[in-house]
């Protein structure tokens, strides 16, 4: 069975905090929806409001057509994976696999077979008899997924599930865990502060920031064309540059920057959102160049990436990162023009900045 | 390779050591001594003052009474201080940080004033029984050994264990049992063996709240001294170390005593 998860205008308060503002989210059938953002923006808090180990203060949490809100956590069916593993300390791999199942009230041979097939699954065969203190991190986060999905939940949801592992097994975990998710067809709730995380496993990616929802959407959209300032900022479009539209013909876009330089926008390649707007750029999406249209930029300290060099550029507007070519080191104190590059560039609306 | 023991060292181990098991030596000699004093080292031999122990009546009503009084007080207090250390451990950061201490008063105020507000509050102010006061003084007097023992357990416990339980269908209370219990097991046990003990040994609350017809052991042992200075003290307190190696050697067998300490 897999259903959808909805969580309509709900708000959560710790205390006299605001911990979330107003937030409504949809994760559908099937799909894995991440929550990213650092901490303190809400997102394991939503998770555990989900879960049922908090309360909404308002709005209401549905999974398919039945509303959860009031129901106590352990009636929830929901299969939930830690970052600390929480795997029960006295029982071994098969008792820890089997728990839910003996919650269930299922009798000892099928509970047994269950898990065994289980921790056949997730690749942990000839483990079942031992504790978890003599499994290796990586071991226990798939006993815990082991766990969590022999119950067969309707929802998944994990939180933060590879901080504690080292960075070559988390790119082997995720992938595994997006594996199973998929051939579980289990709907999935993700939290983590790891955009690639996020990002290479999810189906849609939901950027939290104080309590909100900043941007849900594809990772792929996220990455190309983030709604808001925010957004642009988390993504990596690391320069903003403020802009105002002064004229325009049926190819491009005049617009003016403080300090008076003037930048020509083709049609083509950018959509102006209103007559004060922000230009966001990626260090690569600024081509360094001497003369020619462009930002008017003075060339500051120059660091070297292994793919290009980044220099700290003075400008009217401030600092600006930009890179240039391997091929063209420039020297510190020179004089240039950046020029947008639309694929590494986006436009916002002023008010989003 | 040998390893070179400084001999200060060597020195200061046997020192320490004959101070530790030098006295407990003294009472065994005392106890088995002919004589009708206490005397070290012993004259004669004679195991009379071990059966004196059953002839004397008050010993073994005592000894009776001591120990009831010792389970039923621990167990009490553990029924009281179990709770009262998980909320402490799993609210920490929501409940007041005073909260942690009101629970240690009964060792950080001198025993006998513990004693003394006892027979003015409990005894004669409401008039409750001996054994009632007994039994609230000395679940008092080892609350803080079972708060301060049981929570040093639960607090190198991951209480998202017990967040796994529940979302895998184990209701709460249930979860407390089935998780949380087995995994604080050694610390309530060893907290068990404390407060037994500290209950067993206990004079200074026991002094005020005993009375006509009911006596502790440790209280009888004194009333006797005064009485007769005769080796059934000491055969007494055999039997008690007696005791406490059998329990503790049950304990080394069946968990390790190292669990004590941890």
């Amino acid at each position: 069975m897999t259903v959808s998860l909805t969580l309509a205008h709900v708000s959560a308060h710790y205390g006299s905090t605001q911990v979330l503002e107003d937030l409504s989210l949809d994760v559908g059938e099937g799909e894995l929806v991440s929550l990213l953002g650092a901490s303190g923006c809400g997102k394991t808090t939503t998770l555990r409001l989900v879960a049922g180990f908090l309360r909404p203060t308002a709005g209401t949490i549905s999974l398919g057509a039945r509303n959860i809100t009031g129901v106590a956590a352990h009636a929830r069916n929901i299969g939930l994976v830690f970052q600390t593993y929480a795997l029960f300390p006295h029982l071994s791999v098969l008792d820890n696999v089997a728990f839910g199942l003996r919650q269930r009230g299922m009798g000892t041979a099928e509970r047994h077979g269950k898990a065994h097939e289980m921790i056949e699954r997730v690749g942990l065969t000839g483990l079942a008899d031992r504790y978890p203190s003599n499994l290796s991190g990586g071991q226990r986060q798939r006993v815990a997924l082991a766990r969590a999905l022999v119950i067969e939940p309707p929802l998944l949801m994990f939180d933060e599930p590879l901080s504690n592992l080292d960075a070559k097994l988390r790119v082997d975990m995720r992938v595994e865990i997006r594996r199973m998710q998929r051939a579980a067809g289990t709907t999935a709730l993700y939290v983590t502060h790891d955009q690639e995380e996020a990002f290479s496993i999810s189906d849609r990616v939901a950027i939290m920031h104080r309590g909100r929802i900043m941007q849900l959407d594809a990772p792929e959209v996220l990455y190309s064309r983030p709604a808001n300032a925010f957004v642009a900022d988390f993504v990596g479009f690391g320069n903003m540059i403020p802009l105002e539209v002064a004229g325009e013909d049926d190819t491009r876009v005049i617009a003016r920057m403080a300090g008076g330089a003037t930048l020509s926008l083709p049609k083509a390649d950018f959509s102006v959102p209103g007559r004060n707007f922000v230009l966001a750029a990626r260090p690569e999406g600024l081509g360094v160049s001497q003369g020619g249209a462009g930002i008017p930029a003075t060339l500051g300290l120059r660091t070297y990436l292994g793919r290009a060099y980044q220099y700290r550029c003075t400008t009217d507007v401030g600092e600006v990162i930009a890179n240039g070519p391997l091929s063209d080191p420039l020297e510190p104190g020179s004089n240039v023009t950046l020029v947008p590059q639309p694929d590494q560039c986006c436009l916002l609306p002023a008010e989003t900045a | 390779m040998k390893t070179r023991i400084h001999p200060a060292l060597i020195a200061f181990s046997v020192f320490t050591f004959v101070f530790l098991i030098g006295p407990l030596i003294i009472i065994i000699g005392t106890a088995v001594s002919d004589t009708t004093f206490l005397t070290f080292p012993p004259q004669g031999f004679s195991m009379r003052w071990f059966a004196n122990i059953f002839e004397v009546s008050a010993f073994p009503r005592t000894m009776v009474t001591s120990f009831t009084l010792a389970v039923l007080a621990t167990t009490l207090s553990l029924m009281v201080g179990v709770p009262a250390a998980y909320a402490l451990a799993r609210f920490r950061i929501e409940l007041p940080k005073f909260l942690a201490n009101v629970f240690v008063l009964p060792i950080l105020v001198p025993e006998i004033v513990l004693g003394f507000s006892l027979l003015k509050s409990v005894a004669t102010g409401v008039g409750a029984s001996i054994w009632t006061s007994l039994l609230i003084g000395h679940a008092l007097l080892v609350l803080p050994y079972c708060v301060r023992v049981v929570g040093a357990s639960l607090n190198s416990f991951d209480f998202s264990v017990e967040e796994a339980a529940v979302s895998l269908g184990c209701p709460r209370w249930k979860a407390f049992f089935v998780v949380v219990l087995p995994n604080i097991r050694a610390g309530v046990i060893a907290a068990f063996i404390l407060a037994f003990i500290t209950s067993i040994n206990d004079v200074s609350v026991s002094i005020f709240l005993t009375g006509p017809g009911i006596s502790t052991l440790p209280i009888q042992l004194l009333a006797h001294m005064e009485q007769f200075f005769d080796p059934t003290i000491a055969a007494v307190s055999v039997l008690l170390m007696g005791v406490t190696v059998a329990v503790m050697t049950v304990v080394e067998w069946t968990l390790g005593l190292t669990f004590l300490t941890k």
